[in-house]
């Protein structure tokens, strides 16, 4: 924890023109890891959700391990923030929903099909274009689900700590246990359906 | 992280001795820059670092879906008009502008580019193969169910407030209760959809 202030103190937070110089190369990070990955390709996506190919579980569950001890650590250093979500349960639910129809319709998700359109994918740019009209037709709708459905289930900017008393570290150590023994089962099956 | 030059520099003595086609694949490549496929543990483990990243340095959560709610408004006014896109209650939350959020995204599309031209992967993909085996190879329907697709994965984003970096991965990787919710409705309606569309289907034919 000494040694993550220490670091903090020599590399400041970026701030001013600099922040948006850093936007552009985060991006690309992120960018270059989609495809490197292979998320960016819609077989990949589409077998997920037949549990033919796991990619997509392996890098979500492993980016929220590591992602989860690192920014757990920064925020306990008072280093970062915590950005949460207000959980409006019904629209996630339902949002979640509707975004798993398109998830598989499409093949690619908002993030991967940006990387997949400049890889190439027409498919993924026709996916951007009908996820531009999705943005102007919840805008239009917006004044009714904001009064019909996003107050429903409305529990605030809650996190599992929170509703459990289950300490964070705990939280995070059990998902990164849980997430090793997933990935020993999946790839156990993984060599069994090869061979 | 990637020095900024360095992919170039890479690019361009890859294309100096480029070899002959056939000679050697990309996957036989020693170099990890241009191999097609990484090891999805060390992506993931890339994409929780950058996080770390994102975090700390510019103070934000990793997300795609709020920088696109801009460029769908900009991108709506010529057609119903700046003055009712302006009047609007959502898009008034969500003006287009050059902030961290839709560079993030101008990104995400050079990193995309950058990684398929270095590996060599970059190809124009019309109908995807999973899509053609089940439904034909028909461009038009396949272009028009992407579209489809688009919208109902923004309307389903913009619903639940993220999508799967913002909820997914950003929301669970701090144990937000809507993140976990958004994350796994995700998958329960993506495994259904799939029953639907594609059916059980043939286990010898897997991946």
């Amino acid at each position: 924890m000494n040694a993550l202030i220490s670091f903090a103190a020599a590399v400041p937070p970026i701030a001013g023109p600099s922040a948006l110089v850093a936007a552009v190369l985060l991006g690309v990070v992120f960018g270059f890891l989609l495809h490197r990955g292979g998320v960016a390709c819609h077989k990949v996506i589409v077998n997920q959700f037949r549990f033919r190919d796991f990619t997509v579980l392996k890098i979500m569950l492993t980016a929220i391990v590591v992602g989860g001890i690192g920014v757990l650590a920064l925020n306990s250093a008072g280093l970062a923030n915590y950005h949460i979500k207000a959980a409006n349960l019904l629209g996630v639910v339902l949002g979640g929903g509707v975004f798993g129809v398109g998830m598989v319709v499409l093949g690619y998700c908002p993030g991967t099909a940006i990387a997949a359109a400049a890889g190439g994918s027409v498919h993924a740019l026709a996916g951007l274009a009908g996820a531009l009209l999705g943005g102007v037709l919840y805008a239009f709708s917006f004044p009714w689900i904001s009064a019909k459905i996003l107050p429903v289930g409305a529990i605030g900017k809650v996190r599992l700590p929170d509703i459990t008393g289950v300490p964070a570290w705990i939280w995070i150590a059990g998902l990164a246990v849980g997430a090793v023994l997933l990935f020993r089962l999946i790839e156990r099956h993984e060599r069994s359906s090869a061979s | 992280m990637f020095a900024a030059g360095s992919p170039q520099v890479a690019l361009l003595s890859a294309r100096a001795k480029r070899q002959p086609a056939g000679v050697s694949s990309p996957e036989s490549n020693s170099c990890f820059l241009r191999r097609a496929r990484w090891n999805p543990y060390a992506v993931g483990t890339g994409i929780g670092l950058l996080c770390w990243a994102v975090f700390y340095l510019v103070d934000k959560p990793l997300g795609v879906t709020t920088a696109l709610t801009g460029i769908a408004g900009a991108c709506a006014s010529p057609f119903v008009g700046g003055d009712v896109i302006a009047a609007n209650a959502y898009f008034k939350q969500h003006v287009f502008k050059w902030d961290y959020g839709m560079l993030f995204l101008g990104g995400i599309a050079l990193g995309g580019l950058l990684s398929a031209l270095l590996a060599r992967t970059w190809r124009v993909e019309t109908v995807p193969e999973v899509w053609r085996e089940r439904f034909g190879s028909s461009t038009a329907r396949s272009l028009g169910a992407a579209f489809l697709g688009g919208v109902l994965i923004m309307f389903g984003a913009r619903l639940a407030d993220g999508c799967t970096s913002g909820n997914g991965i950003s929301g669970s990787l701090q144990l937000a209760v809507g993140g976990w919710t958004f994350f796994i409705t995700l998958f329960a309606s993506g495994i259904v959809t799939c029953l639907v569309l594609f059916g059980r289907g043939r286990k010898e034919d897997g991946s």
